[in-house]
């Protein structure tokens, strides 16, 4: 995981619920120091937030389509993995991740 | 979980391959242990020649380093050779004593050189030609010796004898056969072949049988005896009458072979399913292959079935030669030696050194041979292998793809002719802008063999995909044998299946799946929730197939059908209102203009399509800007969608002085009938009041063209990548059988495009007769046709409408408030 250098500032913040970002769908969040994080669902219930930017020609991966633990960008299609923010081979770039934890249907971010 | 043990014997081409794509699907499954007899890694036997010839070194022909093999966790015993299979105890022993046990033994034992049992055939300066050994004793012959014999005039000869002639040598080919390369050329083509070669310095003995073999006062070879009594010079002799599979180890345990191990559809031995074999060792449905591309077929069906998927089935091959001989390019494929119940069609020019010749049986091509002009074997070779009937362009078969389809200039037209002459520098792929040498370079440094893996490390051909004819050429080029073009129909979707569009189609029609994760459940797709390229085929066509019944699923569309506006670069959108046949009221333009500066709309254009794009929308505010275009009877345009965009039409005869039909209310008519229609891809019409065609119907999906007495129907034509001009379906009467006739048309393309497949690529695959024959011939047919779009049509809902007024919807469009 991608974790900035002063993580011991981070809080927990609570987002929504899971429900409110559609299965395989992403909605996005606005944040003062980061600006647009998208924030993703997949089709196990897992959610994870990535800064809303590809790393190829800063795409909105929240508008893209999600597949497994991945995202594949509108403009181009590039794949960026959720857990790092990479992207899939053999392509070369990587977006922030941020960590999500889940509690009893709400989705919380370390912000 | 212990790993399980899996073993190879043979360290070639097709082996390493089945091994590369285990390791993609399933990489720690197995511990792998490889046997090679040669000392090296596995390298590209098919550019044995150009070493030889000096073009290129031995470090340029390396597939897979020893460094790859480390890095793999394969251990590689190289130089040593296998000499026993325990079955029972599922143990395989080489020559120094090394033991490997089994869970799953792969042979890949390839090939080895046939040894004429002639008198003399073990003396020193006789050697066969089959790998590097033999390379490096050729190129050392040709720098202390004269003379030179190569036995047999197939393609390794040739290329054998060509080498050694760039060396030096004084070369003649003897051949048993009445004309060189007698399996892949017919005797003009084969006569034209040999005077090219003959020209290069080669001498050829054909229709000369070797008897033996005599040594010089050295013990060393001296001169080869034909049965006739003529004595051919020769220090150097080598063997190069064929290839036989090497069987010896499997025989030798027992495993069932014919002229090859033989092996079913999922690459196991028929007599032990731990065993598999793979490459030219094998013998498949009676068959031996020889050439790369039926090679690593089978090297995905085996990879997928030791990975435990257990799906792929290998069913066989048809092949195609294309080859560089010695400088001269020369094609064949399928039967071409005609006669009885076949019709030939020859271009002989000799002088030229151009031959070429088409065999048709029952309005289809058969096979074709040529030399000197190669340029539309792959064009010939799909239209082989996809049976298409060739009645309609026989005039034009024999000068080509380019000729017979009308096609001027070459953009986008897959550059047919082009790769061979182009300079390094220049562009190929426009969209990603990569140059000749880019690719070329990426192919011989990466090892690359598929089209798909240049678009992966290039990116040629992976946006547009128009030039992907010229990138194929490359690889033609570049790779030689090793590349065949994939049949692009009968490709899987996308790595996530192993079926293809045409299968998955049929499933869901014959299954009546009606949602995605069914249809991935049914057909055994590889990833849990598939990708971007195969779920919004997947959404298609169930939507297609079972309209008002099936799911669906927005997620699976691609942003600009999810979000109901096109996408832009910096990811704002362009909203386009529709405007019914291109026609606008004031009241329309206000409503626009108020639009345009209440949401500071930067950019207001007019398109092609007659109607006009508001550009730079923001993705929050698009709700709005519908709800406001929606209160002045505005709807969506579709201007996103793979779906019916525009109708474009011109004045017509309400106020053109040439005007013979009312092109405006048709156009609007067909307009209102289509709207919300989806499709494989954009769908656009044009309805023109005169021959003078204003409205350019001759390039659109549907094209109608007014006239005195009615309307004249075109279809399939393409104003984009592909240029490409509408082809004459019908004339008609009445308005009616406008909507009628162009309806039945789209809705049989609804029904058997592939996804992304526009109309002209549609029409290409499948041919005008069958289009005609289910839309014209058969009447009740067409009604039918027509009325299943009707059908799906019925009650089809304003997009816009829905997302700005259901809550659940509009939420996509709004940031999360945290």
């Amino acid at each position: 995981m991608n974790m900035p250098a002063n993580a011991t500032e981070l809080t927990w913040r609570r987002i929504c619920a899971v429900t409110d970002i559609p299965a395989l769908g992403a909605r996005t969040l606005e944040d003062a120091e980061h600006g647009t994080i998208a924030v993703f669902r997949n089709a196990e219930d897992e959610v994870f937030a990535l800064i809303d930017r590809c790393p190829h020609k800063g795409g909105p991966l929240s508008a893209g389509i999600v597949h497994g633990r991945s995202v594949t960008c509108p403009l181009h299609n590039w794949k960026i993995r959720f857990e790092d923010g990479q992207a899939a081979d053999p392509d070369v770039g990587c977006t922030r991740a941020f960590a999500v934890r889940v509690d009893d249907g709400q989705v919380f971010m370390r912000l | 979980m212990r790993k399980q043990k899996l073993v190879m014997v043979g360290n070639g081409m097709a082996g390493v391959k089945t091994l590369e794509e285990l390791l993609k699907y399933a990489p720690d499954q197995y511990e792998i242990t490889v046997f090679g007899a040669e000392p090296h890694g596995n390298y590209n036997r098919i550019l044995l020649s150009p070493v030889l010839a000096g073009e290129m070194g031995l470090p340029d022909i390396m597939l897979n380093d020893l460094q790859w093999y480390a890095d793999n966790g394969i251990t590689l015993h190289t130089g040593r050779k296998v000499l026993e299979i325990d079955r029972v105890t599922r143990i395989v022993r080489a020559d120094d004593g090394t033991e490997a046990a089994y869970d799953r033994l792969l042979l890949a034992t390839g090939s080895r050189p046939f040894i004429l049992p002639v008198p003399g055939a073990a003396l020193p300066g006789v050697i066969a030609y089959r790998d590097i050994a033999d390379t490096e004793a050729m190129i050392a012959a040709a720098s202390t010796h004269r003379h030179a014999a190569v036995i047999g005039a197939g393609l390794l000869g040739l290329e054998a004898a060509n080498g050694l002639c760039l060396r030096g040598m004084d070369v003649t080919v003897v051949h048993l056969a009445e004309w060189i390369m007698e399996r892949q050329l017919d005797k003009p083509a084969a006569d034209l072949l040999q005077a090219s070669l003959e020209a290069k310095g080669l001498k050829f003995e054909l229709g000369a049988q070797t008897a033996s073999l005599e040594a010089g006062p050295d013990g060393r070879v001296a001169a080869l005896k034909l049965k006739d009594g003529t004595s051919v010079p020769a220090d150097l002799v080598v063997m190069a009458a064929g290839i036989r599979p090497n069987t010896e180890l499997a025989e030798a345990a027992h495993l069932y072979c014919n002229r090859g191990i033989v092996v079913g559809d999922t690459m196991q031995t028929v007599t032990d399913p731990r065993v598999y074999a793979i490459g030219e060792c094998v013998s498949h449905r009676g068959v031996s292959y020889g050439l790369v591309a039926p090679l690593f077929e089978q090297a995905r069906v085996c990879a997928n079935h030791l990975a435990g998927f257990g799906i792929g089935r290998y069913e066989g091959s048809v092949t195609s030669t294309k080859l560089k001989v010695t400088g001269v390019d020369v094609f064949s494929a399928g039967d071409f030696t005609g006669g009885e119940g076949f019709d030939e069609i020859v271009l002989h020019d000799r002088a030229g050194g151009v031959y070429k010749k088409i065999v048709l049986k029952d309005e289809k091509l058969a096979g074709a041979v040529m030399v000197g002009d190669t340029a539309d074997g792959a064009w010939y070779f799909q239209l082989l292998r996809e049976g298409r009937n060739v009645a309609g362009m026989r005039d034009h078969l024999m000068f080509g793809q380019s000729f017979a389809q009308s096609h001027l200039g070459d953009a986008g037209h897959q550059g047919q002719n082009l790769a061979a002459s182009l300079p390094d520098s220049a562009e190929v792929c426009g969209c990603n802008g990569v140059c000749k040498g880019t690719i070329v370079q990426a192919i011989k440094e990466k090892g690359l063999f598929t089209l798909d893996d240049v678009r992966k490390h290039t990116k040629a051909s992976s946006s547009c995909g128009s030039c992907t004819g010229l990138v194929e050429q490359l690889l033609a080029s570049t790779v030689g044998g090793a590349f065949q073009a994939a049949d692009k129909h009968s490709r899987p979707i996308c790595a996530c299946t192993e079926h293809n569009h045409g299968e998955v189609r049929q499933a869901i029609r014959e299954h009546k799946y009606l949602s995605i994760p069914e249809v991935m459940q049914a057909l055994e797709w590889k990833t849990p929730n598939g990708c971007a390229t195969c779920r919004p085929a997947l959404n298609y066509y169930l939507i297609s197939t079972w309209p008002h019944e099936a799911q669906d699923d927005p997620q699976s569309r691609f942003v600009n059908e999810r979000a109901h506006a096109n996408i832009q670069k910096d990811g704002t959108y362009s909203v386009v209102p529709r405007m019914w046949g291109g026609l606008t009221t004031p009241d329309e333009l206000r409503a626009i203009a108020n639009v345009a500066e209440k949401y500071a709309i930067p950019t207001v254009k007019v398109t092609g399509g007659q109607r006009i794009d508001l550009l730079g929308a923001k993705k929050a505010d698009l709700p709005l800007i519908w709800h406001d275009l929606g209160a002045a009877g505005m709807v969506s345009g579709h201007a996103y969608g793979k779906s019916l965009r525009t109708v474009k039409t011109c004045v017509g005869s309400e106020h053109c002085r040439f005007g013979t039909q009312k092109s405006m209310d048709m156009g609007v008519k067909l307009e209102k009938m289509l709207f919300g229609m989806w499709s494989p891809h954009k769908v656009k019409l044009a309805v023109s009041g005169c021959p003078r065609n204003c409205a350019e119907s001759g390039i659109k999906d549907v094209g109608v063209i007014g006239v005195d007495s009615g309307y004249e129907l075109y279809v399939a034509g393409n104003g984009g990548i592909k240029t490409e001009v509408a082809q004459f379906l019908c004339k008609v009467s009445s308005d009616e059988e406008v909507m009628e006739y162009g309806g039945a048309f789209l809705q049989l393309y609804r029904e058997e495009g592939y996804y992304l497949e526009r109309t002209c690529h549609y029409v290409e695959r499948v041919g005008m007769e069958h289009v005609k024959k289910h839309v014209l011939e058969d009447a009740a047919n067409r009604h039918a046709l027509y009325e299943r779009l009707l059908f799906t049509l019925r009650d089809a809902p304003d997009p816009w409408a829905e997302q700005s007024t259901q809550p659940r919807l509009r939420a996509q469009f709004e940031p999360l408030e945290a």
